[in-house]
């Protein structure tokens, strides 16, 4: 676990060709062109023996592919049989073969040259084609050449992954023959340098249902055997070594992906009202710009949670002001939404230089970190404050400060926005007249004082993960005390009720945007809470909308108001379930046969 | 020689699948078999020819066939074509 935590975690950005998210280890492909050798013929009598040579690995390499083509009629793949067709049809193609035996004997190459001189010579041809799709077919050019070259140079076939446990296959561009050759029972996606929409990666972990993110340029250099990875085919995004907390929320969106269904999505445009015509605003919560367009298919509203932390982390110094901006500001044009909440970093010190020595912190979750770290670093602090004050003359956008536990540290964190706001208007620089400023609620020391605390803010927002772990004293990493993280604890209940409460006394906005947010169950418990905004995972968003459109708060809160007289979590919980699988029995027929399973 | 000048009505245009079904049509002949297309012409029995043809839905196509069994070959591909390669 230590080991694992010093590895740097950083982010790719390639293109997502099959949905889903997978979370696991990564297995290295190895290309299959390494070791060949180019040399001329010694003597022009080896010709015609080279050119027998070359013939022999035709010979070769189509019996391999009529073997793959076989084995995966076996298989439920028939999506890439035709691809096998079209590569069969390659090797006997007269004018590659002549052309490369015209290669050997006018140049008295060896045959791995000459075939080698063949593939650049169609390479040239398709990238000066028009349609994107026939270019791509270069790829189906290049896997012949390469299974021809592997015959010529007697290596030994591609070797069937011989691996423990469950794998993410890393690897330049895979060939449906490579795939066909895995144990696939064991693969549980993809992450490839090369390919798009249509390269063979994409086809067949469509086919498979298997997530997918292509066009990742160099993950092969990045990525070692072993390394975890999170591999998010809806984004487009893998994350390499990632941290407790992120493996956390991507096993979250994996539920939500796996119970999204079609159905769900005539939801997704349509607002949360109640019958009773009470309006809940429904946000998304991101990690990357690239979440935003599924976001606002989904029916995000606004973005009511931009986490921060990896513009910070996917990299080796500091990013700059222009580094937040251009993030920032992604968020702030996106049409279609009403604002975006930009939340200012949230993790310690040791994420952002792990080279450099650092104190290590026995409990980093109560440690020097998020608003604490950025009040003593106010430098790093501003760049990311000017930068946010910037996009606001791009789009609505609010600024949402972390772990707030006090009114000095709200106040002091007010103090440099506002340095940073003096500064930028006296060096010209356009911004919006006003900016709403909010503080997550988080600390139980927030919530007891939440009626100063909405003094000077214009929103609470209620990070319930976090809540929950600090009010239960629970270290969410740990395992051992999993059982115990318990968001309908009568305590929570009471907390996020206090804050609710506390905000509309003071004619203050309250959000919720933590994990609790987006899980079906909890949906009448907050609304009626009376929340006024709820910010989720926008995979999960299509499914509250359905309930909350099926409901009403007066129903709400009478259910509210029962679950509120239980003395223990565990009547709460049997009061809750039972009502909601009454309610919706469709809902949560699912969602028992998941936790059975 | 028999010469046909057909429109490419499937959905992709002359994509892989629609290339190797046309190849594995031209090669049970014994007729030479072209393609051509803007101007291009390729040998109907080479994949990689009829790919960087790069025809696309609704290019016209003229296929030409030379050989002692030329007109059932032109009449096979003209069927294939017609109904889209087999696909929906």
């Amino acid at each position: 676990m230590t080991a694992e935590q010093t590895k740097k975690t950083f982010a790719l950005k390639g293109i997502g060709v099959s949905p889903g998210v997978v979370i696991g280890r990564a297995y290295r492909f190895d290309p299959l062109d390494s070791q060949i050798s180019f040399y001329k013929l010694k003597e022009s009598s080896s010709i015609p023996k080279e050119i027998q040579r070359f013939k022999k690995s035709l010979k070769d390499s189509e019996i391999q592919l009529l073997e793959v083509q076989a084995n995966l009629k076996k298989t439920r793949v028939t999506e890439p049989l035709y691809i096998i067709d079209v590569h069969i049809l390659i090797l006997k193609d007269k004018k590659f073969s002549n052309r490369t035996i015209k290669y050997i004997r006018r140049l008295g190459i060896n045959a791995e040259w000459a075939v080698r001189l063949t593939l650049d010579h169609y390479k040239q041809i398709f990238e000066g084609l028009g349609d994107a799709y026939i270019r791509d077919r270069i790829s189906d050019v290049q896997y012949v050449g390469q299974r021809i070259l592997r015959n010529l140079t007697g290596e030994k076939r591609e070797i069937v992954l011989e691996i423990g446990g469950e794998v993410i296959v890393i690897a330049p561009d895979l060939s449906p023959a490579d795939t066909a050759q895995m144990k696939m029972d064991k693969v549980i996606g993809f992450a490839t340098d090369i390919g798009g929409r249509t390269s063979h990666t994409a086809i067949v972990s469509r086919a498979m249902e298997l997530p997918a993110v292509a066009g990742l340029g160099n993950i092969t250099q990045l990525v070692k055997t072993g390394d975890e990875l999170i591999v998010d085919g809806i984004s487009g995004m893998v994350i390499v070594n990632p941290y407790p907390e992120m493996i956390k929320r991507y096993e979250e969106k994996k539920l939500h992906f796996s119970a999204a269904n079609d159905e769900y999505m005539k939801y997704a445009k349509l607002p949360a009202v109640t019958t009773d015509d009470y309006l809940v605003q429904i946000g998304g919560n991101i990690e990357f710009v690239e979440e935003i367009p599924s976001a606002i298919t989904h029916g995000a509203e606004y973005i009511g949670l931009y986490r921060t932390e990896f513009i910070y982390i996917s990299r080796h110094d500091l990013p700059t002001e222009e580094d937040h901006f251009n993030n920032y500001c992604q968020v702030a044009s996106a049409k279609d939404l009403l604002w975006s909440t930009i939340r200012t970093f949230d993790l310690g010190g040791d994420k952002l230089t792990p080279d450099q020595k650092h104190v290590k912190e026995l409990n980093p979750q109560m440690g020097l970190r998020a608003i604490r770290f950025c009040l003593k670093e106010t430098e790093l602090f501003k760049t990311q404050m000017r930068a946010i004050w910037r996009a606001s003359a791009v789009g609505k956008v609010k600024i949402l400060f972390p772990m707030i536990a006090s009114m000095e540290e709200i106040r002091e964190a007010k103090k440099l926005l506002e340095e940073a706001r003096k500064e930028l208007l006296e060096q010209g620089v356009k911004i919006a007249p006003k900016m709403e400023v909010g503080a997550m609620i988080e600390v139980p020391a927030a919530v007891e004082i939440a009626d100063i605390l909405a003094r000077e803010v214009d929103f609470f927002s209620i990070g319930t993960n976090d809540l929950t772990q600090y009010a239960l004293a629970i270290d969410r990493a740990n395992e051992r005390l999993t059982y115990l993280y318990e968001p309908l604890h009568p305590a929570i209940l009471r907390l996020i009720k206090r804050v609710v409460d506390a905000a509309h006394k003071a004619k203050i906005r309250v959000a919720m945007c933590g994990e609790m947010a987006g899980d079906p169950l909890y949906a009448l418990i907050l609304l009626g809470m009376e929340l006024d905004e709820l910010s989720m995972n926008h995979l999960a968003i299509p499914r509250i909308k359905r309930i909350i459109r099926e409901s009403s708060i007066k129903e709400s809160k009478v259910l509210l108001e029962k679950a509120l007289t239980f003395s223990t979590a565990s009547e709460v919980r049997a009061y809750v379930q039972d009502y909601m699988m009454g309610r919706f029995p469709n809902e949560f027929e699912k969602e028992e046969e998941q936790n059975c399973s | 020689m028999e010469i046909r000048t057909l429109k490419l009505e499937n959905k992709l245009g002359m994509h892989a699948r629609a290339a190797a079904a046309f190849v594995k049509v031209a090669q049970q002949f014994k007729a030479e078999i072209y393609l051509e297309h803007k101007g291009q012409t390729a040998n109907g029995k080479s994949i990689l020819g009829i790919l960087t043809l790069a025809c696309p839905k609704g290019g016209m196509l003229t296929i030409k066939a030379d050989g002692i069994d030329a007109l059932k070959a032109i009449e096979a591909l003209e069927i294939l074509i017609e109904n889209k390669f087999g696909e929906d």
